[in-house]
Formats: C-alpha cells, sequence, structure tokens
C-alpha cells in the first residue's frame, strides 16, 4: 500500500517537473526580452529540475542514490539564483534596457536621462 | 513511463539551443546556454534510472558544477575585461547604454 503511493508520488512528481521544464523552454523562447527570459528559466532551473530530481529521489533504491540527487538538488538551489542574479546584473550594467512601459525604473536610468531613447 | 520525460527534455534542449543561436544579446544566448547546461543535468539523472547505473549521477553532479562555473566566468569576463581581477566594480571596458552582441 504505501509502495504504491510513494510509486505514484514519485511519477506525479517526474511528470509534472517534465512539464515545467517544457514550460521554461517555451518561455526562454517565445518571451519578449532578457529580463523575462530570466524568469523563464528559473522556472526550468528550480521547479523542472527540482520536482524530476524529488521524483526520481523517490524512486531510488540505494543511500548513496538519495544522497548524490539531495547534493545535486543543493546545488540547484544555490547556484541557479545566483547564475540568475550574474546574468541580470551583468546586463543592466552593460546597458541592456529592460522592456518596461513609462515606470519609473526606466526614467531613472541614466541612458534616458539624455534622451537616447533606445527601446527595442 | 520515462519516454514523456525524455521527450519534454530534450525538445527544451532544442529550444534553448535555438534561443542560443539567435539571441540577440550576449546575455540571452549566455542564459539559453545555462539553461541547456541544467536541462542536460536533468537528462543524465534521468538516464541513469533508465539504464539502471546510478553512476551516471556523478557526471551529472560534475556537468553542474562546470556548467555554473563556466556561465560565471563567461560573465566576469565580459563585465571586468579579465578573470584574474578582484571583482570590484571599476571601470566598465565599453561605454554604458551600447549592449554586447
Amino acid at each position: 500500500m504505501i509502495e504504491a503511493l510513494l510509486e505514484l508520488l514519485s511519477w506525479a512528481c517526474v511528470l509534472s517537473g517534465a512539464f515545467f521544464t517544457l514550460v521554461g523552454g517555451i518561455g526562454i523562447l517565445r518571451m519578449p526580452d532578457l529580463f523575462s527570459r530570466l524568469h523563464a528559466s528559473g522556472v526550468a532551473d528550480m521547479l523542472g529540475a527540482g520536482l524530476l530530481l524529488v521524483g526520481l529521489m523517490l524512486q531510488a533504491d540505494s543511500f548513496w542514490t538519495v544522497a548524490k540527487i539531495g547534493i545535486l538538488l543543493g546545488f540547484f538551489a544555490l547556484t541557479s539564483p545566483t547564475a540568475a542574479h550574474v546574468v541580470a546584473k551583468c546586463a543592466l550594467h552593460t546597458g541592456v534596457q529592460p522592456m518596461t512601459g513609462e515606470g519609473p525604473f526606466r526614467a531613472s536610468r541614466p541612458a534616458d536621462r539624455e534622451g537616447a531613447s533606445s527601446k527595442p | 513511463m520515462f519516454v514523456p520525460v525524455v521527450i519534454a527534455v530534450v525538445l527544451t534542449m532544442g529550444m534553448a539551443l535555438v534561443r542560443a543561436l539567435c539571441g540577440p544579446t550576449l546575455y540571452d544566448r549566455i542564459l539559453a546556454l545555462n539553461m541547456f547546461g541544467t536541462v542536460t543535468v536533468m537528462l543524465l539523472s534521468v538516464s541513469a534510472f533508465v539504464a539502471g547505473r546510478p553512476d551516471f549521477l556523478d557526471i551529472a553532479m560534475v556537468y553542474a558544477l562546470m556548467n555554473f562555473i563556466g556561465t560565471t566566468a563567461v560573465l566576469k569576463y565580459f563585465r571586468y575585461g579579465d578573470l584574474g581581477g578582484t571583482g570590484h566594480d571599476v571601470e566598465p571596458t565599453r561605454p554604458e547604454g551600447e549592449a554586447l552582441r
């Protein structure tokens, strides 16, 4: 009984992880600018990989397999937000304009204060 | 049961590669390559269970490490101009408002 329940939970996690990975892939292909593509990449990184690895962890049969997948999960939880932050910071510092409306952030950029409007 | 998972993961790898090939700025390409590496780690983990060989999880861990270090190193190089610097905010290597292609 408990094994069937564990199997069901595991396959639900693995399949929803695959679904969110596909959603992230569609997002990185279809989103309009870099900072919204970061959002889609974060979905595939944390939700997709996290759910898939948790589902695989529930199927594993030895202790070391579970431990390795746990290390992989912890590593993803550390590096995925860091990589997204580094990409966003480098892009902002080298002048990639975020696609906004007439918000306060757009008006506070130095390139905009000089009147150089480079809307993509 | 693993077949739809593998199909979804391979489709996502293809979409990330398309974005890496035709991304308008450099950062789109780097982001797509980072995501490609993540999805490759997922494919390696799944193939460890499909093939019944848990050794593939070691390869997946090494690939995740290399992916993060590679992404950060390339971004640091394009931000500061060298890899050995301290990473403080010094002069940017190009004027503001000019995005890398």
